[in-house]
């Protein structure tokens, strides 16, 4: 069953892919969607399986490497995490496909578009699946590819086309430490797969290795080499700029691949590899840091962007901080929960700005929006749903995963996870900020926009309402449901061993405490009624007489200038120097070229012997007749 | 098992087209006829390696198919010759491109149509002896051989500047030679003997292993090339023909790869060991500086033949390595950049057959003419920047598997490639394939042609294909170089 939700999206994807012209498109929608349901049904049995407790299957496929002692198998890994993964990435990514008929209707390549997403699928699948670190590096950069194709899949744009090269290509950075960090593990461990590494752990606890000449503890390294993988894909902070360009693809992409799922993968890679770093104690605090400063430093740009999808870009990043940090405090538990629940409610609320934009004509600044309410209360509803669960109003789904990462973070006893906690709460403010600045904006107080776009502006069609629906529910009812097993009390038979647990036995935040972080909700929301509703002005105002901090945010605190003239400028510059003066000055000017100019000038002076005339013969041999007889008379 | 010599008739059947097709006369009527001959030569050729694949015994490290006889009576001088696991696929690689590229020149060769498929036909030959060659003279006879008929493909059937670039090329590659031939008059006065197994036993002193080390290396690292010998790949890929482009980056680099791993490694083990370190540090500087070049690179084929001196870069690592995975790595990496490089020329070729202009900046949108070459391409670009799944990243990764057991500095150098190569080949593709059509010259471009399908479609197919089940290969090179690294370690040892 495992293997058939695996292949299914492939075969999919070679179907439109291979075949893809000779039937009608609408063949292709609906075979590549009722696929993909398949696929969500089957995960969902397979889910309610592990929801009791069931052994961790492994199924080999093939052999696909051997090198001496280095054997890696293409193989399936089931156990509780994958499970987990499988259902999320099949739920969201069949509402996605579908959702796609509705908002692709327009486009030519349709066809194409499907079998991308089912080719994404297909990898992403693999990713979490895997059994080892090589196979999960196959579906990791095959996730990365399909992120390539469908962000530039509107290739006529240059600006498309350089987000997909810039995603690529920051993600190779990531790959950089991902690829050095299985190396590491095969030279250590002597193995690449789950199990054998996972029961060799303790081993190598007070381990050291020499690094770059350095001696370090063993399991932090690899964890730091494998967390910057991590990063790139997870878009942390320093290896976060391609996501907020990443929005340059259609609008399912960004909720299936930036929102929900792909991004999620380097999450996922610390909770699997989460018995190794359950050791790694200097890396955990850095993780911890990372995972906070992102957080805390997306949220602060998602505050002032204008373009709709660039504010849930940057609230993806800061959420993604979350279950970082989360993960690093040792709560991988939490962190999944996190991310499960963020797929639903952040696919949610993507899929819902897509429905605003295909109402508004691909309009997606919303200074030009406005007053939506009444035009589409459905898709606004919606938009209201993924709100209030991102921002954690009680009893919806976001609100049990960050209660459950703020505990873990304040009941873990060093400064960091004490920082962390802090950033944690303040982000929620500003979570709950820019999520009701959004919701005003566009849905509500008057129209800005031309006034032809805003009386045509209409609901979508099903096939697009259906999936906000699906997704709705699951960002309502996936943390009332699943919270006793994530989290709660059933955490221990759940994940049976997956990944883990914290050692915690806390169960709530002190009263206190949980006030405050309800609180600082609150206040974000009241500060954002209060800028925003009734004085028109007191927007301008207040961000003239913020300044600095004001262009700060809206610039994305200069991170991409920086970046431009740090390595763009300077590799460039160094190509044309070692191309120019390396190449051809250096090289072919002392080497042949410079050669061939020697013996062509040289060989100039010496025919210069041979000029013909017999008096300079005659000279030549008189000048060596003396030398010889002076020689002889001398010595 | 075989009663006639089935490897001398696979060196010697593209010579003996070659000759047939010299009697065939040239006109515009009848030059259809030396091209068929020519490619159902080479088309029979590679059926018959690959019955040297089918027939090779996995379990057996040494020489396979030999084939023996006293050349000189006076001197210890062979025809030997024979097949292991390193250099089945090194024929076979030379065996699968040649059709290829005479299918490639189908149309784009103008002039001189007989002389030219008689210098592929000969190339050929000598390309599959060189590596079949047990005696090293033989061998050094071959390696030279390959000189002649690539000399004459770039400077007579190359572009403007391709005089400078054959001499180029011819005087890089003779130095090497000279200083090689002489190594081979050493060996020989030293031992009595030119068979390469017999000299694999390691006679020699370590002093002498030096001098011989540096001038076999002078002559390998100018063909494989090495930083700072490789000024002249980047001349001649861009005056060649195509085809010859296919070639030289498809087999001929290759040659050098073969002779560190049979000579280098193979004969002088403990030089092997003293120089490890200036081979590292060449490759890695090779890598870094080369793909930088290549980022600054207007001219695509210019780009992709620096791309090829930052591959071979982890192929020198691999094989400096030592230990299985590096030469594994080395030798899958080299298969692979035989496959792709010559993929991406073939790439290139179809725009300028089209276009005649190699100028990056001239092209651009070339997906909404050309959907299929867009996929193709896509394919060889991914292969080339090591995509798992395609070819390219299975060498390279065992080479950084392996590299870790020696040095976390080599480490971080060869899996710099990894960005690099990325950051350059995607900014290639995004400047030809993607964007809106700007030149009103390319409105009217067509997509690839039947015979370009045929040529392009199978290599696609043998890139995934190397990715997903690179055992393979692996299976059949095993042995051969596990016995090449037991001698390095024994020889160490002492």
């Amino acid at each position: 069953m495992a293997v058939s939700i695996i292949f299914l999206p492939f075969i999919s994807f070679l179907f439109c892919f291979l075949f893809g012209r000779l039937f009608n498109f609408r063949v292709y929608q609906i075979t590549s969607t009722s696929t993909l349901f398949i696929c969500a049904i089957l995960s969902w049995v397979i889910f309610s399986q592990y929801l009791g407790s069931k052994d961790t299957q492994i199924i080999y496929i093939l052999n696909w490497i051997t090198s001496g002692s280095f054997i890696v198998n293409w193989s399936i890994r089931l156990d509780t995490l994958t499970a987990v993964m499988f259902i999320v990435v099949t739920t969201v990514s069949a509402c996605v496909h579908m959702y796609s008929i509705g908002y692709m209707e327009e486009d030519p390549s349709k066809i194409r578009f499907m079998g991308y997403l089912s080719l994404f699928t297909f990898f992403m699948l693999v990713l979490v699946s895997s059994n080892n670190l090589l196979q999960m590096f196959f579906g990791w950069e095959g996730v990365g590819l399909a992120s390539y194709l469908l962000i530039g899949f509107w290739y006529q744009k240059d600006t498309a086309n350089k987000a997909a090269m810039k995603a690529f290509i920051v993600n190779r950075v990531g790959d950089f430490g991902y690829a050095i960090g299985i190396a590491g593990i095969f030279f250590v461990f002597g193995s690449i797969s789950f199990d054998t590494i996972f029961n060799q752990v303790e081993i190598f606890k007070e381990h050291q290795i020499t690094f770059l000449s350095i001696d370090l503890p063993t399991l932090d390294l690899l964890c730091f080499l494998l967390f910057i993988g991590a990063m790139g894909k997870s878009a942390q902070l320093g290896l976060h700029t391609w996501l907020p360009d990443a929005m340059e693809g259609p609008t399912p992409v960004s909720a299936l691949i930036h929102a929900a799922t792909m991004v999620t993968a380097g999450v996922f890679l610390v909770a699997r590899m989460s018995p190794m770093y359950e050791f790694a104690e200097i890396t955990n605090l850095f993780i911890t840091f990372i995972g906070a400063a992102t957080a805390i430093f997306a949220a602060s740009i998602a505050l002032t962007q204008n373009d709709i999808k660039r504010v849930i870009a940057y609230s993806t990043c800061s959420q993604l901080g979350y279950m970082f940090f989360a993960a690093g405090v040792g709560a991988y538990n939490a962190s999944i929960f996190h991310l499960t629940t963020h797929a639903f409610f952040k696919a949610l609320l993507f899929l819902s700005a897509g429905s605003v934009i295909h109402a508004m004509h691909h309009e997606q600044d919303m200074t030009r929006m406005g007053g939506l309410f009444k035009k589409i209360p459905f898709t606004a509803t919606m938009m209201w749903i993924g709100s209030l669960a991102i921002i954690g109003f009680p009893y919806l789904s976001g609100y049990y995963s960050k209660e459950s990462i703020l505990e873990n973070a304040y009941y873990t006893s060093n400064s960091i996870a004490y920082f962390a906690y802090i950033v944690g709460i303040v982000t929620a403010l500003l979570t709950a900020f820019y999520s009701w600045r959004l919701l005003f904006l566009t849905f509500h107080g008057e129209n800005r926009s031309e006034i032809k776009i805003y009386n045509h502006a209409h609901e979508s069609p099903m096939v697009m309402t259906i999936p906000l629906f699906i997704l709705a529910l699951g960002s309502i009812f996936s943390g009332i449901i699943f919270a006793d097993y994530f989290i709660g009390y059933y955490k221990k038979e759940f994940w049976d061993g997956a990944l883990i647990l914290s050692h915690s036995t806390h169960k709530y935040l002190p009263l206190s405490q949980s006030l405050i972080s309800k609180f600082a909700v609150a206040l974000g929301i009241f500060i954002c009624v209060f800028i925003y509703s009734n004085n028109k002005q007191r927007a301008k105002n207040i961000s003239y007489n913020l300044d600095p901090l004001y262009s700060i945010s809206k610039n994305k605190w200069y991170v991409d200038e920086l970046y431009q003239r740090i390595f763009v400028n300077t590799f460039f510059k160094m190509a044309n120097f070692f191309w120019k003066r390396g190449d051809e000055k250096t090289i072919d000017g002392l080497g042949p070229n410079g050669i061939s100019w020697f013996i062509k000038k040289s060989s100039i002076y010496v025919s210069m012997f041979q000029s013909g005339y017999l008096f300079h013969y005659a000279f030549a041999m008189l000048g060596g007749l003396v030398i010889i007889l002076t020689w002889f008379i001398y010595y | 098992m075989i009663n006639w010599p089935l490897l001398s008739v696979i060196i010697f059947l593209p010579l003996i087209g070659g000759i047939i097709i010299l009697f065939i006369k040239e006109d515009d009527l009848t030059s259809n006829n030396i091209k068929w001959s020519a490619l159902l030569t080479s088309i029979g050729t590679f059926i018959l390696s690959l019955t040297l694949w089918f027939q090779f015994d996995y379990s057996n490290p040494t020489y396979q198919f030999e084939e023996k006889f006293r050349w000189f009576d006076d001197f210890n001088f062979h025809y030997n010759i024979g097949v292991d696991g390193v250099s089945l696929f090194m024929i076979l690689l030379s065996t699968f491109l040649t059709p290829i590229c005479i299918l490639a020149s189908w149309s784009n060769v103008k002039k001189r149509i007989k002389e030219y498929m008689l210098a592929f036909l000969f190339l050929e030959t000598v390309m599959i002896g060189m590596f079949a060659s047990i005696d090293i003279l033989l061998f050094y006879i071959f390696f030279e051989a390959v000189l002649i008929p690539m000399y004459l493909i770039i400077g007579i059937w190359g572009g403007k500047r391709r005089i400078y670039a054959s001499f180029k090329f011819f005087l890089y590659t003779l130095l090497g030679s000279v200083l090689m031939l002489i190594a081979i008059i050493v060996m020989y006065r030293n031992t009595e003997s030119m068979s390469i197994e017999a000299l694999q036993g390691n006679f020699f002193l370590f002093d002498t292993q030096v001098f011989l080390w540096l001038a076999f290396f002078a002559s390998f690292a100018v063909k494989i090339p090495m930083w700072p010998f490789h000024t002249w790949l980047p001349d001649a890929h861009v005056e060649a023909p195509t085809a010859g482009s296919v070639i030289l980056a498809g087999v001929l680099l290759k040659m050098g790869g073969y002779g560190f791993i049979r000579f280098s490694v193979g004969m002088l083990p403990e030089a092997t060991n003293f120089f490890i370190p200036l081979i590292m540090i060449l490759s890695i500087i090779a890598i870094i500086y080369t793909s930088l070049i290549a980022l600054a690179q207007t001219d695509i084929k210019k780009l992709i033949a620096y791309s090829s001196v930052a591959h071979m870069g982890i192929v020198t690592i691999g094989i400096f390595l030592v230990n299985q995975q590096g030469l594994e790595g080395a030798m899958l990496q080299m298969i692979s950049h035989g496959i792709v490089s010559a993929a991406l020329f073939l790439c290139v070729g179809v725009i300028y057959d089209r276009m005649h202009t190699r100028e990056i900046s001239f092209y651009g949108g070339l997906v909404k003419r050309m959907p299929l070459y867009a996929t193709v391409f896509m394919i060889f670009m991914l292969g080339s920047v090591g995509l798992p799944g395609t070819s390219g990243f299975v060498g390279e990764f065992l080479v950084i598997i392996g590299a870790f057991k020696i040095s976390s500095y080599i480490v971080i150098g060869a899996a710099f490639g990894i960005i690099l190569s990325a950051v350059y080949m995607l900014y290639l593709y995004k400047r030809i394939i993607f964007g809106e059509i700007t030149n009103v010259k390319l409105s009217e471009i067509l997509d690839i042609n039947t015979r370009e399908k045929l040529i392009l479609i199978p290599l696609a197919i043998s890139v995934i294909i190397m990715g997903i089940f690179p055992n393979v290969f692996l299976d059949p090179m095993r042995l051969s170089l596990e016995l090449i690294i037991t001698n390095y370690e024994l020889a160490n040892a002492r």
